[in-house]
Protein backbone atom coordinates (compact mmCIF):
# COMPACT_ATOMS: atom_id res chain seq x y z
CA UNK A 1 0.00 0.00 0.00
CA UNK A 2 2.79 2.74 1.34
CA UNK A 3 4.98 0.91 -1.83
CA UNK A 4 2.29 1.68 -3.85
CA UNK A 5 1.81 5.35 -2.80
CA UNK A 6 5.40 5.99 -3.12
CA UNK A 7 5.63 4.49 -6.84
CA UNK A 8 3.19 6.81 -7.76
CA UNK A 9 4.80 10.01 -5.79
CA UNK A 10 8.65 8.84 -8.08
CA UNK A 11 6.89 8.51 -11.01
CA UNK A 12 5.35 12.30 -10.51
CA UNK A 13 8.95 13.10 -9.72
CA UNK A 14 10.60 11.13 -12.81
CA UNK A 15 8.11 13.06 -14.72
CA UNK A 16 9.28 16.60 -14.14
CA UNK A 17 12.27 16.68 -14.14
CA UNK A 18 12.42 14.36 -17.45
CA UNK A 19 10.33 17.80 -18.63
CA UNK A 20 12.90 19.92 -16.80
CA UNK A 21 16.10 18.11 -18.56
CA UNK A 22 14.05 18.43 -22.04
CA UNK A 23 13.37 22.27 -21.21
CA UNK A 24 16.98 22.39 -20.71
CA UNK A 25 18.29 20.39 -23.95
CA UNK A 26 15.78 22.33 -26.03
CA UNK A 27 17.51 25.93 -24.76
CA UNK A 28 21.21 24.27 -24.96
CA UNK A 29 20.17 23.29 -28.87
CA UNK A 30 19.03 26.31 -29.41
CA UNK A 31 22.38 28.26 -28.67
CA UNK A 32 23.87 25.56 -30.88
CA UNK A 33 21.74 26.13 -33.55
CA UNK A 34 22.42 30.49 -33.18
CA UNK A 35 26.57 29.14 -32.68
CA UNK A 36 26.00 27.26 -36.24
CA UNK A 37 24.30 30.41 -37.92
CA UNK A 38 27.50 32.07 -39.14
CA UNK A 39 28.80 29.21 -40.27
CA UNK A 40 25.88 28.20 -42.48
CA UNK A 41 26.11 31.90 -43.81
CA UNK A 42 29.42 31.09 -45.88
CA UNK A 43 27.42 28.68 -47.83
CA UNK A 44 24.22 30.27 -48.27
CA UNK A 45 23.05 27.62 -50.99
CA UNK A 46 21.56 25.96 -48.08
CA UNK A 47 19.92 28.44 -46.86
CA UNK A 48 18.10 28.49 -50.31
CA UNK A 49 17.34 25.48 -50.84
CA UNK A 50 15.50 25.34 -47.36
CA UNK A 51 13.96 28.46 -48.10
CA UNK A 52 12.53 26.63 -51.29
CA UNK A 53 10.78 23.82 -49.20
CA UNK A 54 9.83 25.92 -45.92
CA UNK A 55 8.58 28.96 -47.77
CA UNK A 56 7.66 28.73 -51.20
CA UNK A 57 5.83 25.27 -50.85
CA UNK A 58 3.79 26.70 -48.13
CA UNK A 59 2.86 29.45 -50.38
CA UNK A 60 -0.23 28.05 -51.94
CA UNK A 61 -1.82 26.55 -48.82
CA UNK A 62 -1.28 29.96 -47.39
CA UNK A 63 -2.68 31.93 -50.61
CA UNK A 64 -6.13 29.58 -50.43
CA UNK A 65 -6.25 30.10 -46.99
CA UNK A 66 -6.36 33.70 -46.87
CA UNK A 67 -8.00 34.46 -49.62
CA UNK A 68 -11.15 32.37 -48.24
CA UNK A 69 -10.23 33.62 -44.54
CA UNK A 70 -10.48 37.00 -46.16
CA UNK A 71 -13.97 35.78 -47.94
CA UNK A 72 -15.62 34.90 -44.87
CA UNK A 73 -14.63 37.79 -42.56
CA UNK A 74 -15.88 40.16 -45.26
CA UNK A 75 -19.70 38.38 -45.26
CA UNK A 76 -19.77 38.31 -41.23
CA UNK A 77 -19.01 41.34 -40.51
CA UNK A 78 -21.15 42.82 -43.27
CA UNK A 79 -24.09 40.51 -41.33
CA UNK A 80 -23.01 41.99 -37.98
CA UNK A 81 -22.64 46.10 -39.26
CA UNK A 82 -25.80 46.02 -41.98
CA UNK A 83 -27.86 46.31 -38.64
CA UNK A 84 -26.49 49.38 -38.01
CA UNK A 85 -25.81 51.13 -40.84
CA UNK A 86 -22.15 51.19 -40.69
CA UNK A 87 -21.59 48.22 -43.56
CA UNK A 88 -18.73 50.61 -44.54
CA UNK A 89 -16.78 49.54 -41.76
CA UNK A 90 -16.37 46.31 -42.92
CA UNK A 91 -13.08 46.94 -44.76
CA UNK A 92 -12.07 47.92 -41.32
CA UNK A 93 -12.99 44.91 -39.15
CA UNK A 94 -11.63 42.77 -42.12
CA UNK A 95 -8.19 44.78 -42.24
CA UNK A 96 -7.82 45.16 -38.57
CA UNK A 97 -8.41 41.34 -37.35
CA UNK A 98 -6.49 40.10 -40.24
CA UNK A 99 -3.40 42.00 -39.13
CA UNK A 100 -2.90 42.09 -36.03
CA UNK A 101 -4.81 38.40 -35.53
CA UNK A 102 -6.04 36.32 -38.29
CA UNK A 103 -2.52 37.01 -40.30
CA UNK A 104 -0.13 36.22 -38.04
CA UNK A 105 -2.17 32.93 -35.97
CA UNK A 106 -3.31 31.54 -38.48
CA UNK A 107 -0.23 31.18 -40.76
CA UNK A 108 1.69 30.03 -37.94
CA UNK A 109 -0.77 27.41 -37.48
CA UNK A 110 -0.85 26.38 -41.04
CA UNK A 111 3.03 27.02 -40.81
CA UNK A 112 3.52 23.85 -38.02
CA UNK A 113 1.43 22.28 -39.83
CA UNK A 114 2.62 22.22 -43.54
CA UNK A 115 6.06 22.99 -42.72
CA UNK A 116 7.25 22.28 -38.88
CA UNK A 117 5.75 18.76 -39.44
CA UNK A 118 7.71 18.01 -42.49
CA UNK A 119 11.48 19.60 -40.84
CA UNK A 120 10.83 17.25 -37.82
CA UNK A 121 9.88 14.09 -39.83
CA UNK A 122 13.41 15.21 -42.14
CA UNK A 123 16.06 15.92 -39.53
CA UNK A 124 14.21 12.57 -37.20
CA UNK A 125 14.69 10.26 -39.99
CA UNK A 126 18.34 11.52 -40.59
CA UNK A 127 18.93 10.76 -36.80
CA UNK A 128 17.23 7.05 -37.27
CA UNK A 129 19.61 6.02 -40.44
CA UNK A 130 22.47 7.70 -38.77
CA UNK A 131 23.18 10.27 -40.91
CA UNK A 132 23.84 12.84 -38.38
CA UNK A 133 26.41 10.81 -36.66
CA UNK A 134 28.02 9.61 -40.09
CA UNK A 135 28.20 13.94 -40.27
CA UNK A 136 29.48 13.87 -37.02
CA UNK A 137 32.30 11.12 -38.00
CA UNK A 138 33.19 12.64 -41.08
CA UNK A 139 33.61 15.93 -39.05
CA UNK A 140 31.17 18.10 -40.20
CA UNK A 141 28.74 19.78 -37.45
CA UNK A 142 25.62 18.30 -38.28
CA UNK A 143 23.50 20.95 -36.40
CA UNK A 144 25.39 23.90 -38.60
CA UNK A 145 25.07 21.61 -42.09
CA UNK A 146 21.23 20.23 -41.15
CA UNK A 147 19.60 22.19 -38.52
CA UNK A 148 20.86 25.84 -38.88
CA UNK A 149 19.82 26.39 -42.20
CA UNK A 150 16.08 25.03 -41.66
CA UNK A 151 15.92 26.76 -38.43
CA UNK A 152 17.05 30.02 -39.94
CA UNK A 153 14.79 29.65 -43.21
CA UNK A 154 11.39 28.80 -40.92
CA UNK A 155 12.16 32.44 -39.40
CA UNK A 156 12.57 34.16 -42.62
CA UNK A 157 10.00 32.62 -44.27
CA UNK A 158 7.04 33.36 -41.51
CA UNK A 159 6.90 37.23 -41.80
CA UNK A 160 6.88 36.99 -45.64
CA UNK A 161 4.13 34.21 -45.80
CA UNK A 162 2.10 36.39 -42.59
CA UNK A 163 2.23 39.42 -44.91
CA UNK A 164 1.30 37.54 -48.32
CA UNK A 165 -1.63 35.81 -45.89
CA UNK A 166 -3.11 39.14 -44.99
CA UNK A 167 -2.70 41.13 -48.57
CA UNK A 168 -4.68 38.10 -50.21
CA UNK A 169 -7.10 38.03 -47.31
CA UNK A 170 -8.04 41.69 -48.20
CA UNK A 171 -8.33 41.37 -51.11
CA UNK A 172 -10.52 38.43 -50.72
CA UNK A 173 -12.49 41.14 -48.46
CA UNK A 174 -12.44 43.40 -51.27
CA UNK A 175 -14.17 40.84 -53.70
CA UNK A 176 -16.89 39.90 -51.62
CA UNK A 177 -18.02 43.67 -50.09
CA UNK A 178 -17.26 45.20 -53.17
CA UNK A 179 -17.89 42.41 -55.76
CA UNK A 180 -20.29 40.73 -54.17
CA UNK A 181 -22.31 42.62 -51.64
CA UNK A 182 -22.10 46.07 -53.25
CA UNK A 183 -20.49 48.25 -51.23
CA UNK A 184 -18.44 51.52 -52.75
CA UNK A 185 -14.82 50.46 -53.62
CA UNK A 186 -13.33 54.02 -52.22
CA UNK A 187 -15.18 53.59 -49.16
CA UNK A 188 -13.62 50.12 -48.63
CA UNK A 189 -10.04 51.75 -49.09
CA UNK A 190 -10.75 54.89 -47.24
CA UNK A 191 -12.17 53.61 -43.60
CA UNK A 192 -9.34 51.25 -43.92
CA UNK A 193 -6.50 53.81 -44.20
CA UNK A 194 -8.51 56.13 -41.76
CA UNK A 195 -8.52 53.64 -38.54
CA UNK A 196 -5.00 51.41 -39.40
CA UNK A 197 -2.00 52.61 -38.11
CA UNK A 198 1.16 51.52 -39.91
CA UNK A 199 3.38 50.85 -36.56
CA UNK A 200 0.87 49.83 -34.49
CA UNK A 201 -1.07 47.65 -36.28
CA UNK A 202 0.61 46.53 -38.98
CA UNK A 203 4.39 46.61 -37.64
CA UNK A 204 2.99 44.62 -34.13
CA UNK A 205 1.76 41.85 -36.51
CA UNK A 206 5.50 41.41 -38.57
CA UNK A 207 6.45 41.74 -34.66
CA UNK A 208 3.73 38.73 -33.77
CA UNK A 209 4.59 36.88 -36.87
CA UNK A 210 8.90 36.82 -36.53
CA UNK A 211 8.08 36.13 -32.93
CA UNK A 212 5.52 32.54 -33.91
CA UNK A 213 8.29 32.10 -36.87
CA UNK A 214 11.13 31.67 -34.31
CA UNK A 215 9.25 29.12 -31.91
CA UNK A 216 7.92 27.05 -34.29
CA UNK A 217 10.48 26.48 -36.32
CA UNK A 218 12.97 25.89 -32.61
CA UNK A 219 10.22 23.47 -31.42
CA UNK A 220 10.42 21.58 -35.31
CA UNK A 221 14.18 21.33 -35.29
CA UNK A 222 14.83 20.41 -31.48
CA UNK A 223 11.85 17.69 -31.57
CA UNK A 224 13.43 16.28 -35.13
CA UNK A 225 16.84 16.11 -33.28
CA UNK A 226 15.63 15.16 -30.07
CA UNK A 227 13.59 12.32 -31.13
CA UNK A 228 13.98 8.45 -29.91
CA UNK A 229 15.60 7.07 -33.48
CA UNK A 230 12.65 4.74 -33.97
CA UNK A 231 9.75 4.60 -36.42
CA UNK A 232 7.35 4.78 -33.16
CA UNK A 233 9.53 7.75 -31.97
CA UNK A 234 9.57 9.58 -35.48
CA UNK A 235 5.97 9.47 -35.57
CA UNK A 236 5.64 11.37 -31.77
CA UNK A 237 8.14 13.51 -32.30
CA UNK A 238 6.19 14.86 -35.82
CA UNK A 239 2.74 14.53 -33.60
CA UNK A 240 4.28 17.00 -30.56
CA UNK A 241 5.70 19.56 -32.89
CA UNK A 242 2.37 20.31 -34.80
CA UNK A 243 0.41 20.04 -31.04
CA UNK A 244 3.26 22.18 -29.06
CA UNK A 245 3.83 24.54 -31.82
CA UNK A 246 0.28 25.04 -31.92
CA UNK A 247 -0.56 25.92 -28.30
CA UNK A 248 2.83 27.87 -28.30
CA UNK A 249 1.21 29.75 -31.05
CA UNK A 250 -1.52 30.56 -29.57
CA UNK A 251 -0.76 31.17 -25.47
CA UNK A 252 1.97 33.37 -26.88
CA UNK A 253 -0.36 35.21 -29.33
CA UNK A 254 -2.46 36.34 -26.23
CA UNK A 255 0.29 37.28 -24.05
CA UNK A 256 1.80 39.14 -26.96
CA UNK A 257 -1.99 40.69 -27.46
CA UNK A 258 -2.04 41.63 -24.07
CA UNK A 259 1.36 43.62 -24.42
CA UNK A 260 1.15 45.12 -27.71
CA UNK A 261 -2.50 46.49 -28.18
CA UNK A 262 -3.91 46.68 -24.22
CA UNK A 263 -4.19 49.84 -23.18
CA UNK B 1 15.37 20.77 -59.90
CA UNK B 2 18.59 22.38 -60.42
CA UNK B 3 19.80 25.53 -58.55
CA UNK B 4 18.07 28.32 -61.14
CA UNK B 5 14.84 27.26 -61.43
CA UNK B 6 15.01 26.86 -57.29
CA UNK B 7 16.90 30.05 -56.81
CA UNK B 8 14.37 31.95 -58.75
CA UNK B 9 11.31 30.49 -57.33
CA UNK B 10 13.14 31.76 -53.92
CA UNK B 11 13.20 34.95 -55.24
CA UNK B 12 9.64 35.29 -56.53
CA UNK B 13 8.41 34.22 -53.03
CA UNK B 14 10.94 36.83 -51.19
CA UNK B 15 9.39 39.49 -53.70
CA UNK B 16 6.09 38.42 -53.65
CA UNK B 17 6.36 39.23 -49.28
CA UNK B 18 7.73 42.27 -49.76
CA UNK B 19 5.26 43.14 -52.44
CA UNK B 20 2.68 42.10 -49.91
CA UNK B 21 4.03 43.89 -47.34
CA UNK B 22 4.18 46.91 -49.69
CA UNK B 23 0.60 46.93 -50.20
CA UNK B 24 -0.29 46.52 -46.88
CA UNK B 25 1.57 49.44 -45.76
CA UNK B 26 0.04 51.39 -48.70
CA UNK B 27 -3.18 51.03 -49.36
CA UNK B 28 -4.59 49.88 -46.36
CA UNK B 29 -2.74 52.11 -43.00
CA UNK B 30 -2.47 55.45 -42.63
CA UNK B 31 0.98 55.77 -44.12
CA UNK B 32 0.22 58.26 -47.26
CA UNK B 33 -1.30 60.86 -44.51
CA UNK B 34 2.32 60.61 -42.21
CA UNK B 35 4.35 63.97 -41.96
CA UNK B 36 1.98 66.06 -40.78
CA UNK B 37 3.63 65.84 -37.42
CA UNK B 38 5.85 69.12 -38.77
CA UNK B 39 3.08 70.93 -38.29
CA UNK B 40 2.66 74.31 -35.66
CA UNK B 41 0.80 73.75 -32.31
CA UNK B 42 -1.93 75.99 -31.21
CA UNK B 43 -3.37 75.11 -27.90
CA UNK B 44 -7.21 75.63 -27.07
CA UNK B 45 -9.22 75.38 -23.47
CA UNK B 46 -12.39 73.55 -23.53
CA UNK B 47 -15.08 72.85 -20.06
CA UNK B 48 -15.53 69.58 -21.33
CA UNK B 49 -13.87 67.47 -24.39
CA UNK B 50 -15.84 64.49 -23.95
CA UNK B 51 -14.72 61.72 -26.40
CA UNK B 52 -12.03 63.74 -27.78
CA UNK B 53 -8.26 61.69 -28.30
CA UNK B 54 -4.91 62.28 -28.89
CA UNK B 55 -4.64 61.58 -32.53
CA UNK B 56 -8.50 62.90 -33.39
CA UNK B 57 -8.40 65.24 -36.57
CA UNK B 58 -8.45 68.95 -36.52
CA UNK B 59 -10.89 69.99 -39.45
CA UNK B 60 -11.84 73.13 -41.09
CA UNK B 61 -15.23 73.50 -43.14
CA UNK B 62 -14.84 69.32 -43.08
CA UNK B 63 -11.19 69.49 -44.39
CA UNK B 64 -8.33 67.23 -42.38
CA UNK B 65 -5.94 70.15 -41.16
CA UNK B 66 -4.11 68.30 -38.44
CA UNK B 67 -4.37 66.45 -35.36
CA UNK B 68 -4.97 66.60 -32.27
CA UNK B 69 -1.32 65.82 -30.23
CA UNK B 70 -1.61 66.35 -26.53
CA UNK B 71 -4.53 66.53 -23.90
CA UNK B 72 -4.30 67.77 -20.65
CA UNK B 73 -5.90 68.95 -17.57
CA UNK B 74 -4.96 72.62 -16.27
CA UNK B 75 -5.60 72.23 -12.53
CA UNK B 76 -5.84 75.84 -12.58
CA UNK B 77 -8.41 77.07 -14.45
CA UNK B 78 -10.22 73.64 -14.14
CA UNK B 79 -10.06 73.32 -17.87
CA UNK B 80 -9.08 70.74 -20.58
CA UNK B 81 -5.89 71.88 -22.89
CA UNK B 82 -5.79 70.72 -26.11
CA UNK B 83 -3.09 71.45 -27.97
CA UNK B 84 -3.12 70.18 -31.78
CA UNK B 85 -0.86 70.00 -34.90
CA UNK B 86 -1.96 72.01 -37.56
CA UNK B 87 -0.38 71.71 -41.00
CA UNK B 88 2.22 74.34 -41.80
CA UNK B 89 0.29 75.04 -45.38
CA UNK B 90 -2.90 76.16 -43.90
CA UNK B 91 -1.13 79.28 -41.74
CA UNK B 92 -3.73 81.94 -42.25
CA UNK B 93 -6.53 81.22 -39.77
CA UNK B 94 -7.51 84.68 -37.78
CA UNK B 95 -6.30 85.12 -34.19
CA UNK B 96 -10.39 85.35 -33.65
CA UNK B 97 -10.92 81.38 -35.12
CA UNK B 98 -12.92 79.57 -33.24
CA UNK B 99 -13.17 75.81 -32.28
CA UNK B 100 -15.66 73.56 -31.06
CA UNK B 101 -15.69 69.56 -30.56
CA UNK B 102 -17.75 68.20 -32.76
CA UNK B 103 -19.27 64.25 -33.79
CA UNK B 104 -18.77 62.90 -37.05
CA UNK B 105 -21.87 61.03 -37.70
CA UNK B 106 -24.57 60.02 -35.22
CA UNK B 107 -22.33 57.62 -33.23
CA UNK B 108 -18.88 58.24 -34.73
CA UNK B 109 -15.79 59.65 -33.44
CA UNK B 110 -15.22 63.33 -32.20
CA UNK B 111 -12.81 65.90 -33.83
CA UNK B 112 -12.16 69.56 -33.46
CA UNK B 113 -13.75 72.17 -35.79
CA UNK B 114 -12.41 75.27 -36.35
CA UNK B 115 -14.03 77.97 -37.43
CA UNK B 116 -12.33 81.37 -38.95
CA UNK B 117 -12.58 84.45 -37.14
CA UNK B 118 -12.46 87.91 -39.06
CA UNK B 119 -9.00 89.55 -37.83
CA UNK B 120 -6.18 90.79 -39.96
CA UNK B 121 -3.34 88.71 -37.64
CA UNK B 122 -2.97 84.98 -37.77
CA UNK B 123 -2.44 82.03 -35.49
CA UNK B 124 1.52 80.89 -34.98
CA UNK B 125 2.97 78.50 -33.48
CA UNK B 126 1.86 78.62 -29.50
CA UNK B 127 -1.33 80.61 -29.60
CA UNK B 128 -4.34 80.16 -27.66
CA UNK B 129 -7.49 79.90 -29.41
CA UNK B 130 -10.02 82.24 -27.14
CA UNK B 131 -13.34 80.99 -28.66
CA UNK B 132 -13.80 77.68 -27.65
CA UNK B 133 -17.29 75.09 -28.12
CA UNK B 134 -17.47 72.43 -25.49
CA UNK B 135 -18.43 68.39 -26.60
CA UNK B 136 -22.01 67.77 -26.15
CA UNK B 137 -22.59 65.29 -23.49
CA UNK B 138 -26.29 63.50 -24.04
CA UNK B 139 -26.66 63.29 -20.17
CA UNK B 140 -26.54 67.29 -19.91
CA UNK B 141 -28.81 67.71 -23.52
CA UNK B 142 -31.25 65.20 -21.71
CA UNK B 143 -31.50 67.18 -18.15
CA UNK B 144 -31.74 70.43 -19.88
CA UNK B 145 -34.33 68.78 -21.37
CA UNK B 146 -36.69 67.76 -19.03
CA UNK B 147 -35.68 70.70 -16.96
CA UNK B 148 -37.34 73.04 -19.44
CA UNK B 149 -40.28 70.41 -19.81
CA UNK B 150 -40.78 70.59 -16.09
CA UNK B 151 -40.75 74.50 -16.33
CA UNK B 152 -43.69 74.34 -18.59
Amino acid sequence: MVNNLLDRIQALGHGTLAALSRLGRANVFLMAVFAGLSGMLMRPGLLVKQLFSVGVQTLIIIVVAGLFVGMVMALQAYYALVDFGAEDSVSVMVVLSLLRELGPVITALLFAGRAGSALTAEIGLMKATEQLSGMEMMAVNPVERVVAPRFLAGVISMPLLAAIFSAVGVMGGYLVAVQMLGLDSGAFWSQAQSKVELFEDLGNGMIKSLVFGFVVSWIAVFEGYDCIPTSEGLGQATTRTVVYGSLAILILDFVLTALMFSK
Amino acid sequence: MNTRTLELLVGLFVAAGLAALFMLAMSVSNLASFGGDEGYIIKARFDNIGGLKVRSPVSASGVRIGRVTDISYDSEGFEALVSMSIDPQYNTFPIDSSASILTSGLLGEQYIGLEPGAEEEYLVAGSMIDITQSALVLEQIIGQFLYSKADE
